[in-house]
């Protein structure tokens, strides 16, 4: 399958298209499922229509019977028609909320029908803050503009707004010095309380504590915040790789509790862990002037040794032991290698990881045909990119071309063409692909799984081979159930 | 606004959608923001379809906003209709396109130019009608289109056929159970010497639609969807139509006796009689009959159930379980709204009392407060059965992706008549069971687990009385536990002994 393409290859960079945007992708609100959980103190209204709650209620399933800390404001034919006061309704159910569930914030999400009817969520809001004692986070995650992922984005970017400003001279005082590693400290264990076994609490405490210690007695390093939303345990995994280089991670946007939001500032640097994270990134460094560090995403071992030596490179610290770090990981992957080796795979598109996935893939020795992807914002996802480049030429492979916007019915023309070894896509393409003898994998499982860092990168590859391992064991897999 | 996070119909589109990819070749196109085509998920995932479903959108984006669709919506119907080469292109609008009132007729008029199939704009209202109304109205503007445009034609066969024939309307892709319970409608049919001419809209084609008036009559299975199209048939062509759901062992004779009426108006040559078939079925097809005779059922006798669901399967259900089996229903309930007065007149007397709401905290809190010894809904009520204990047969939609079995799973018919009495004797606790149970005490040393739903207890349990609590059996646990806090509190008691239990299981009379 793998073609041997020789020098030619060398001169090659990637190629960048566009189509026409008629593909399948989950609605931006979607966020909410996963950020409710991740802000504990957090409750997320979704002020739409009938279509949204429909899609939420059946997009999360069961989920929805857990009580969430989410809820439909559903708008009447009488709120598009002005006949009821937009203000005094919101008024009305962030009253009932606040009587229910006591959140410390309540996230708006605006959605399309608030896009065309114009409501002024973002005026209203501080208004009814003042008046109900609560803070109102305003996101604008709509179809009109957005991709399932990118509802995250919009949220991470309203609410970075939010974060306390840091003190201006704080890496200069000694007083300040000694209260920003507690503030770190407080942040960890706070994370910790939930869910961490006993063990891995332990071992962070005393990681934090050693941090502490080592940074109380002499700071050098920039205060370092880092943004995406991620499970608590992908979080202290993420933490303690970088503790490990000696650096100390002041805060995470989003923290577990939005009480508990990091400061930011002029000295503060910030770097994402996931690519779809671009106006947060944009929010970070023109609103609260923080300093970007541009990295390739933690997604794999290459792409987390990447992640931390880019972080160390920007924070002046000389990274150790990261090559054995990721060669053992490699290792360990041994046995998922062998399956993957020569393979071929499609991305149709549509949760904005694909090039940090396709990377990752390229270097574990599949063939990257497509790679289908919403959006693609050149300057955030630069340094993933330039990676994706460079794996490709060390694996002499042709690079994958990159469609932005795709249009799945070509998709599937040219699926039916290259006949690659596996199409990673939404559940809408998946049954029917799979009836016509493609093996596919759901991209939403990418979304939802643990992905980042050295240890998950088993994790990501347990997916991709799954269906691989299905047709090992199934022998009617090969032949096409549709006539 | 409505605070809300959880629906029982979905929205107009979805409706409509339903009857586009219920048909063979048509191609819906919706007018509708990025994300919005969840509706293939659902069909992808929940009827496990081979397919592709036959729906894409036109997308509504920032520029459509700005500057109108214009040329977009015609663009993308051509394309398909090159693409796909469909008979019939459905451009359905959305919550988004409601409010956006672009002329979307206009431009349905424009690619039905230069298209080669037909184009038809889904006449309906997102704010007005819900997905149950939508899929009604627009089987009924897909069939009258057909009908007219035959008429026009001049290829409208209206001779009926030979022997008596049906039309059965309203089975659809994503129907509670539909599938099965259009085979199962076929094989009993059939059996009565009847066949079936057209079946829409499920794997019908919309360039049959012109033979429907060929069947002698129509029948409807299910309230929600088909009625619309059967009236318009009915003044159209004076075709008589049957709107009884056969659903049960009585509904069924019902159903049969009235097919045999129609027969006999319409064939004065031939006389039609059933009685013999409708003996034999009850007797020796459906178990159920003679299930509700069995022992194991005596034991079923008065308990108390709920039943809450669309407003045919409610309704059957309900009479099913009062007629068929002597289980009480405590309360009966619908969430379709627009047609509560059929509903409360068609339970009326089968039940104490009647819930019409798409509230599903009304019905969470309807539920914990009669304590039933069993539930009959949708799979909502089946979440509010697992918190309070209490189990749920699931007997409507919406539904989860369990309620599409691949074994054969009818609710109508004869075989339905089965099925349904297996779901409700497992969904009780077994008969003989519950009596062991009851005389030894149970078996189980579990921890009481309060129930959220229904009390937040500020009450002290004395040891004996928590260990005499433990001695009750499982499933009566948490209900003992609640009439006891209930009497408690009633009568400012704050710590629970066992005086206070037995008063209290005095008091209530059990």
């Amino acid at each position: 399958m793998q073609p041997t393409l020789g020098d030619s290859l060398k001169n090659e960079t990637l190629k960048f298209e566009c189509e026409t945007g008629n593909y399948h992708t989950f609605c931006p609100i979607s966020c909410v499922s996963w950020l409710y959980q991740k802000i504990e103190d957090s409750f997320f209204l979704v002020i739409g229509t009938k279509t949204c709650g429909y899609f939420l209620q059946n997009a999360l399933g069961v989920m929805i019977f857990a009580e969430p800390r989410y809820a439909m404001a559903e708008l009447e034919e009488a709120d598009i028609s002005a006949q009821l006061n937009d203000y005094k309704e919101l008024k009305r159910l962030c009253l009932q909320i606040k009587r229910d569930r006591n959140p410390s914030v309540i996230v708006w999400i605006g959605t399309c029908t608030t896009e065309i009817i114009k409501m002024d969520l973002e005026g209203m809001a501080p208004r009814l803050e003042s008046e109900i004692g609560i803070p109102i986070v305003v996101a604008r995650a709509n179809g009109l503009d957005y991709a399932f992922t990118q509802g995250e984005d919009t949220v991470l970017a309203a609410m970075a707004c939010r974060c306390p400003e840091i003190g201006e001279n704080i890496t200069n005082s000694v007083e300040t010095d000694t209260h920003f590693p507690t503030a770190a400290s407080t942040n960890n264990v706070n994370v910790l309380d939930s869910r961490v076994s006993q063990p891995v609490t332990q071992k962070i405490v005393s990681q934090t504590s050693k941090s502490t210690s080592l940074s109380s007695s002499k700071r050098t390093q920039a205060p370092l915040v880092l943004f995406g939303s991620l499970p608590s345990t992908v979080v202290n995994v993420l933490t303690l790789e970088l503790n490990k280089q000696g650096i100390i991670v002041d805060g995470w946007l989003p923290s577990q509790r939005y009480t508990d939001l990091p400061a930011l500032g002029e000295n503060v640097y910030v770097c994402g862990v996931n690519p779809f994270l671009s106006r947060t990134a944009m929010t970070l460094m023109r609103r609260k002037k923080c300093k970007l560090i541009n990295a390739p995403f933690p997604i794999g071992p290459d792409g987390t040794r990447a992640w931390i030596e880019k972080i160390c490179n920007v924070l002046g610290v000389t990274p150790t032991g990261l090559e054995e770090r990721e060669t053992k990981i490699w290792q360990s992957l041994e046995n998922y290698l062998s399956l993957v080796k020569g393979k071929s795979v499609f991305f149709m598109g549509d949760n904005l990881l694909e090039l940090s996935l396709a990377r990752f893939l390229t270097r574990c020795g599949m063939v990257v045909y497509e790679c289908g992807v919403p959006y693609l914002d050149k300057r955030y996802q630069a340094s993933e990119i330039a990676l994706l480049e460079k794996t490709c030429l060390d694996q002499n492979v042709p690079m994958p071309r990159i469609v932005e916007k795709p249009d799945n019915y070509y998709q599937v023309q040219r699926i039916r063409e290259l006949q690659p070894d596996l199409v990673i896509t939404g559940m809408a393409l998946s049954n029917p692909l799979e009836a016509r003898g493609i093996t596919t994998k759901w991209s939403v499982e990418f979304t939802f799984a643990q992905i980042h860092g050295f240890a998950n990168s088993k994790d990501v590859l347990e997916l991709v081979t799954r269906p691989l391992r299905r047709n090992m064991m199934q022998s009617t897999s090969t032949k096409t159930l549709v006539k | 606004m409505k605070l809300a996070y959880w629906m029982y119909a979905g929205p107009a589109h979805i409706g409509t959608l339903r009857v586009a990819s219920s048909f063979k070749n048509v191609h819906a196109i919706m007018h509708a923001p990025l994300g919005d085509d969840y509706f293939n998920v659902m069909r992808s995932m929940l009827e496990r379809e081979r397919d592709f479903t036959p729906v894409t959108t036109s997308i509504v984006d920032r520029h459509v906003l700005a500057r109108g669709s214009q040329e977009k919506v015609v663009e993308n119907i051509t394309r398909k209709d090159k693409e796909e080469v469909p008979d019939l292109i459905l451009l359905t609008p959305t919550c988004t396109s409601s409010i956006l009132q672009e002329d979307l007729q206009n431009f349905v008029n424009r690619a039905a130019m230069e298209s080669k199939s037909d184009v038809l704009l889904a006449d309906v209202n997102h704010y007005r009608v819900n997905e149950l109304q939508a899929a009604d109205r627009t089987l009924e503007q897909i069939v009258r289109f057909y009908i007219e445009k035959a008429k026009k034609q001049n290829n409208l066969s209206v001779t009926k056929t030979v022997k008596p024939s049906v039309n059965i309307l309203g089975m659809f892709t994503l129907g509670f159970h539909n599938q099965h319970d259009c085979r199962e409608l076929k094989v009993l049919l059939n059996q009565l010497g009847i066949s079936v001419n057209e079946v829409i809209p499920e794997g019908g084609s919309v360039l049959n639609l012109k033979n429907l008036p060929q069947a002698w009559f129509n029948i409807v299975p299910y309230r929600e969807v088909g009625l619309m199209t059967a009236v318009y048939l009915e003044k159209e062509f004076q075709m008589p139509y049957i709107d009884t759901t056969p659903m049960g062992i009585v509904q069924t004779e019902t159903f049969i006796r009235k097919v045999a009426d129609v027969l006999n108006q319409i064939d004065k040559n031939n006389f039609y009689d059933f009685d013999q078939y409708i003996d034999e079925q009850t007797a020796y097809v459906s178990q159920a009959a003679w299930f509700a005779r069995s022992i194991d059922c005596q034991n079923l006798t008065n308990k108390k159930a709920v039943v809450f669901g669309d407003a045919t399967h409610a309704v059957a259900m309900t009479k099913i379980l009062v007629r068929e089996m002597g289980i009480r229903v405590a309360c009966a309930g619908t969430y379709c709204q627009h047609d509560a007065d059929w509903f409360r007149e068609q339970v009326w007397g089968f039940c104490d009392e009647v819930l019409i709401t798409d509230d599903h905290t009304q019905v969470g809190d309807m539920i914990a407060r009669i304590e039933p010894s069993a539930i009959f809904g949708t799979q909502m009520e089946r979440h509010v059965g697992k918190r309070l204990d209490i189990p749920c047969g699931v007997i409507s939609a919406p539904v989860h992706i369990q309620n599409f079995p691949l074994g054969y799973r009818p609710f109508l018919g004869y075989e339905g008549t089965n099925q349904i009495a297996d779901l409700v004797y497992n969904s009780f606790t077994l008969g003989m069971e519950d009596h062991l149970l009851e005389i030894f005490g149970g078996h189980d040393s579990k921890e009481v687990i309060t129930k959220a739903l229904s009390t937040d207890s500020e009450l002290n349990w004395t040891v004996e009385a928590t260990s005499e609590l433990n001695k009750i059996p499982g499933f009566v646990r948490g209900k003992v536990k609640r009439n006891t806090e209930k009497f408690a509190r009633q009568n400012n008691i704050n710590t629970i002994s066992i005086d206070v239990m037995y008063a209290a299981k005095e008091s209530a009379g059990a």
